[in-house]
């Protein structure tokens, strides 16, 4: 059978009757970028948790092993992690940041809430002012103040503790003020307004109405003040340097390595010892995470 | 107040004065952190700046004398801008294209999504001593994985933290490994272009370049914006990571800020480094009142262009 070729637009051909050869280059081309999406995700997984799984390989390391450039241990030296709390205080500096964490994550949430709150929900004078002047304090970096604040500090006789890691945090954390304050526009005004109309003060309003909805967002910021506490390593440093009992694991850790044990492996164990925490917190706590992450960078 | 009228039969001046004293208990303890710890601190910091403080003795009033020791004297602070400057404009800039870069293959994923998502995450929660630590040992020119893996690729790799020009590229790679936060807030961002703009563009023939040139990217510029200043204002406070990376590479039981060669000296450390090693507390303010006077120029820059603020919105 002879044909003629009456050669067709190609789009018109593509639009009118998709055949199944070009059908299937697409699905075809389709399946290669998938192929390729994934590639690239698996491969920059590897490169995200490489240094974890690094970490865990060398801790289990015996000394000598741990010199060398071999990655996959000979011989599982699990003793490391009692070794590591017998070379240095750990412990010590352990309980200190857990009580830094807490007391900080506790304090955070209990003078943060009305204000963001006031700042979010009340009407008044100068309320986009005092917004401002919470962003403001966000943005500061905090060199800009240490030297007046150690210097306070010293005068209270309170340098040395970690008093001054605590104390501020009672009268309002500008991050999580502004955390929250992003969460609160998003509770619908009738809710509110519902509850003023049966008599509720704004306080009871707040405790009764906003509180048990805003379980997300204080979850978020409070594991977000419990994570900075647990990093932080400016605060101890300027305000428990001298003082090695009330070391937080943050600075324990960054002297670790030099000033008592050489090994890299015991230095990897205590390194895990710090991130451990973290880790398992946020398998459990995951989707808040994430959540409070996604409310700062985006309209509440 | 219209609305207020409606709800409260109270006569007028009761009210409003009922309603600020509610304000004012629900804001003290805000007011009194404001006024302790950043009105208080700013003030003294100013003054102080103006003076000899050494943090023990009495201080006095030397005029600009610490100004102008910042500008020619300190033999530093050269090393301290500069490293501070570089890691403004190559850290900060990496660091949010590699973010949108990761959120861009993340928001297209099919399988797995939330899996790698977590992965990507994970990082940044590390603390950044540990991190640091971390980095050093694996960067660790005899016995560290890196150079041993670009060996088998036939490259011989730097002395990373031990040598002046590769410890800020170390440090740069060790804060695209943490940067899972911004990959986060780019993420949210991207899912939230609306699916029909793509569709529109894609109807008038727009490749996948102009799609990102004139769909994604416009929609997503003020939370880019967002990131980059506040990732800006985190890399003037640089500090914990060049520190513990100078401390633990140098193996010295004496810290050796900026090692090696001075060539991670920050900004914020030559600050501390004045306040607290050389007791010269006056010049340690004269540099932080420069840290504030910057800080807060970006700062103003974020106010007035990213919405992700909305300051003027007044609650639904």
């Amino acid at each position: 059978m002879t044909t003629t070729y009456a050669p067709a637009p190609a789009r018109q051909t593509r639009a009118a009757s998709p055949h199944r050869a070009e059908r299937g280059r697409a699905g075809r081309r389709r399946q290669l970028i998938w192929i390729a999406e994934h590639a690239v995700a698996v491969g920059l997984a590897c490169a995200f948790i490489g240094p974890i799984v690094f970490i865990f390989l060398t801790s289990v390391m015996t000394d000598g092993q741990s010199l060398t450039t071999s990655l996959w241990p000979h011989h599982w030296q699990w003793s490391n992690y009692r070794t590591v709390f017998s070379t240095a205080p750990i412990g010590t500096w352990l309980a200190n940041t857990v009580i830094y964490a807490v007391a900080a994550t506790a304090t955070t949430l209990l003078s943060s809430v009305p204000i963001a709150y006031a700042l979010a929900r009340l009407r008044f004078k100068g309320r986009n002012t005092a917004f401002l002047c919470v962003i403001t304090m966000m943005m500061l970096p905090p060199q800009v103040l240490v030297i007046p604040m150690y210097l306070m500090w010293a005068r209270l006789h309170l340098t040395g503790t970690i008093w001054p890691l605590v104390l501020p945090s009672l009268f309002g954390d500008a991050f999580s003020v502004f955390l929250l304050r992003q969460f609160l526009l998003t509770v619908p005004e009738d809710y509110l307004n519902a509850a003023r109309i049966d008599g509720c003060g704004e306080l009871r309003v707040l405790t009764r109405v906003v509180l048990p909805m805003m379980r997300p967002a204080l979850v978020a910021v409070g594991l977000f003040s419990f994570f900075n506490a647990w990093n932080d390593y400016y605060g101890p440093l300027i305000y428990t340097g001298e003082t090695p009992a009330h070391w937080t694991l943050a600075l324990g850790l960054a002297t670790f390595k030099t000033s008592h044990a050489v090994q890299w492996n015991l230095t990897m164990a205590a390194t895990l010892i710090a991130m451990a925490p973290v880790i398992i917190v946020f398998f459990f706590a995951q989707k808040a995470f994430i959540e409070g992450v996604t409310l700062t960078g985006v309209k509440g | 107040m219209a609305t207020q009228l409606q709800l409260a039969p109270a006569p007028l001046r009761t009210r409003v004065r009922r309603n600020r004293l509610r304000v004012l208990l629900f804001l003290a303890p805000g007011l009194v952190g404001f006024a302790v710890f950043l009105v208080y601190p700013l003030v003294m910091t100013v003054w102080l700046s103006f003076t000899n403080s050494n943090m023990i003795s009495q201080a006095q009033f030397v005029g600009l004398r610490n100004y102008r020791y910042l500008l020619d004297g300190d033999p530093l602070i050269r090393h301290a801008i500069r490293n501070t400057a570089w890691l403004v404009v190559i850290m900060v800039p990496a660091q949010v294209l590699f973010a949108l870069g990761v959120a861009m293959v993340t928001a297209r994923l099919k399988a797995g999504a939330s899996v790698f998502r977590t992965l990507f995450y994970l990082p940044a929660l590390a603390p950044p001593v540990a991190a640091t630590v971390a980095f050093v040992c694996m960067f660790n020119p005899n016995s560290g994985p890196v150079n041993r893996i670009l060996g088998l690729l036939g490259i011989h790799g730097p002395l990373w933290f031990n040598s002046p020009d590769w410890s800020k590229p170390a440090l740069t790679l060790l804060a695209l490994w943490g940067s899972g936060t911004m990959m986060v807030i780019f993420l949210a961002a991207l899912l939230e272009v609306p699916a029909e703009l793509y569709e529109a563009a894609e109807l008038d023939g727009a490749g996948p370049w102009h799609r990102f040139r004139y769909v994604t990217l416009p929609t997503i510029s003020p939370v880019v914006l967002f990131a980059t200043v506040t990732g800006v204002i985190a890399g003037l406070q640089y500090f914990t990571q060049a520190m513990v990376a100078s401390q633990v590479a140098n193996g010295n039981i004496q810290p050796a800020p900026g090692y090696p060669d001075g060539s991670t000296l920050t900004f914020p450390q030559q600050l501390y480094i004045a306040g607290f090693n050389q007791f010269h507390a006056g010049y340690a303010c004269a540099l932080a009142v420069v840290l504030f006077v910057v800080a807060m120029a970006f700062t103003v820059v974020l106010l007035r262009r990213a919405s992700g603020f909305d300051i003027e919105e007044s609650p639904r």
